[in-house]
């Protein structure tokens, strides 16, 4: 997408190029998530791309049972990041029983239902 | 609404249809049978319907579609998609449209026929962008992680949690109309097969068929009909996000300001309300409803619904149809909770008929606990 213009677009070749840009808002300096041509907070229309920093904390959690022959369960949680916003997501590299409320995470771009998307890790004590 | 509405509006009918299993049928058959036994209940035809308010799941214009099958062309049709909320909501369209003349006869109505149709949730919502990648399982995930949040903030129970499904089922017990009568305890709750973590199967609502129905009209004409009325004495929306990761706070739901709004509008209190009807889709609602309306304070939920305390014969009756954890659940609760508390005022509820209930409460909930609708329905004694 060279002549991406819209959120979604430019969201998305970041994640392509493995990068995370989130949308900020250039009025009230909030950050939000998903992304929009308007800030929800003062609904400003300016908006700038910053590079996240990748540091978060699992807000909330929930394990998707799923049977062995179709998978397996699975991690799915909300994640707060340190620019204030939160995002669907899941942690990978441990079980799904071990993902727990606060728990401090790093995202990083992987792979979710063929395409690039953000996932999270346990952060490094 | 505001006060300036309060008590302008009255049920004259409410009627139900395929509860359970019905084979056979679609949605609209199903929504049509519903629509003929509230027109019934209320001495009423469907050639005196001027006013149509109804949402379904499987179609972008169900609205249109209930009318052209009902054979009806309505003065004035509301289709507001709030999810469940729905038809809670009507209750204020309703009202406005009667008063302002818009229509005389105004007519609710549902059907679903997701149990035999399909057997899980059927829905022409399309999965959020920035969640689907993730297969959150819908609904179950979201409130999943609600229940869970809560539990993490004020150290709510599975055992409380259960406790909801228990009381539910205590009154579905003795109501014949519901699908599940069995015998549920604690620990069957407990043991059920998980779905989604910390909610087990009986957790969450039942997959039925079944519709439902309300005529209202002016009050004015409200006693020319066979059944008592039923006020809308208030009734207030609120909305705070539409994917369950734009919830704010996922201990906090917006029926903390409908609650407020519609008492308000009524001129009542918590404490005034002798029966409480909730859309129960899965059992953590009960318990942030319950907080959120302002029935105990935010975090005691878990407590006020521990053992039988909201069962019968207990200090507060909720759900006493059963609800939708045990009585019926076709895809959206919300027009149940309305008719189940309109008959506990009129004093013909199908399951435990309480004594002289002149006050009661609807709340309908809608999306993933995105929209929140409370009503406060009374009799003729709290005009």
């Amino acid at each position: 997408m060279p002549d991406a213009t819209g959120p979604d677009q430019i969201f998305q070749r970041a994640l392509a190029n493995g990068e995370i840009l989130l949308p900020k808002c250039n009025d009230c300096g909030a950050y939000h998530f998903f992304p929009r041509v308007l800030c929800p907070h003062c609904h400003g229309a300016a908006i700038s791309w910053e590079r996240a920093t990748g540091a978060g904390s699992v807000h909330t959690t929930t394990i998707v049972r799923r049977k062995p022959e179709r998978g397996g369960d699975y991690n799915v949680c909300m994640v707060e990041l340190e620019e204030g916003v939160r995002m669907m997501s899941r942690v990978e590299g441990i079980s799904p029983e071990n993902v727990v409320i606060d728990m401090a995470v790093t995202a990083f771009v992987g792979e979710a239902e063929g395409a690039p998307a953000v996932l999270f890790k346990p952060a490094e004590a | 609404m505001t006060d300036r509405l309060r008590g302008k509006s009255a049920i004259v009918g409410t009627g139900h249809a395929g509860f359970g299993e019905a084979h056979g049928l679609s949605a609209y058959d199903v929504m049509a049978q519903s629509a003929l036994a509230a027109l019934d209940d209320a001495g009423l035809r469907l050639s005196d319907v001027d006013g149509l308010f109804c949402t379904m799941m499987e179609d972008s214009m169900p609205s249109l579609m209930a009318a052209e099958y009902l054979g009806i062309q309505p003065r004035f049709i509301d289709g507001t998609m709030t999810g469940g909320s729905s038809f809670v909501n009507y209750l204020t369209s309703a009202t406005m449209a009667l008063d302002a003349g818009l229509c005389d006869v105004a007519l609710i109505v549902y059907g679903s026929n997701q149990r035999t149709a399909s057997g899980k949730l059927v829905t022409a919502s399309r999965p959020p962008a920035y969640e689907a990648p993730y297969n959150p399982r819908y609904p179950i995930s979201a409130y999943a992680m609600a229940a869970a949040r809560h539990m993490h903030e004020y150290g709510t129970t599975r055992e409380q949690l259960a406790d909801v499904a228990v009381s539910a089922r205590a009154w579905a017990r003795h109501n014949p109309e519901a699908f599940e009568r069995g015998p549920l305890t604690r620990e069957d709750v407990l043991g059920a097969r998980m779905v989604g973590d910390p909610l087990t199967v009986r957790d969450c609502c039942l997959v039925t068929d079944g519709g439902g129905a309300i005529v209202m009209v002016r009050a004015d004409r409200a006693r020319d009909f066979p059944k008592a009325p039923v006020y809308v004495l208030g009734s207030a929306a609120a909305s705070s996000h539409r994917q369950i990761s734009q919830m704010k706070d996922f201990t906090v739901t917006a029926a903390r300001e409908s609650g407020q709004r519609a008492f308000a509008a009524a001129g009542v209190a918590p404490g005034d309300i002798q029966v409480v009807e909730l859309y129960d889709a899965f059992t953590i609602n009960t318990i942030l409803f319950l907080e959120d309306l302002g029935f105990c304070a935010k975090g005691e939920g878990g407590a006020l619904v521990e053992g039988g305390h909201i069962a019968p014969d207990g200090i507060l009756p909720v759900n006493t149809n059963g609800g939708g954890l045990s009585c019926v659940h076709p895809g959206m609760y919300g027009i149940f909770t309305v008719i189940e508390a309109a008959r506990q005022i009129r004093g013909d509820a199908p399951g435990m008929q309480l004594n002289n209930i002149d006050l009661a409460l609807a709340h309908g909930n809608g999306g993933v606990l995105s929209s929140q609708v409370t009503a406060i329905l009374g009799s003729q004694n709290t005009l």
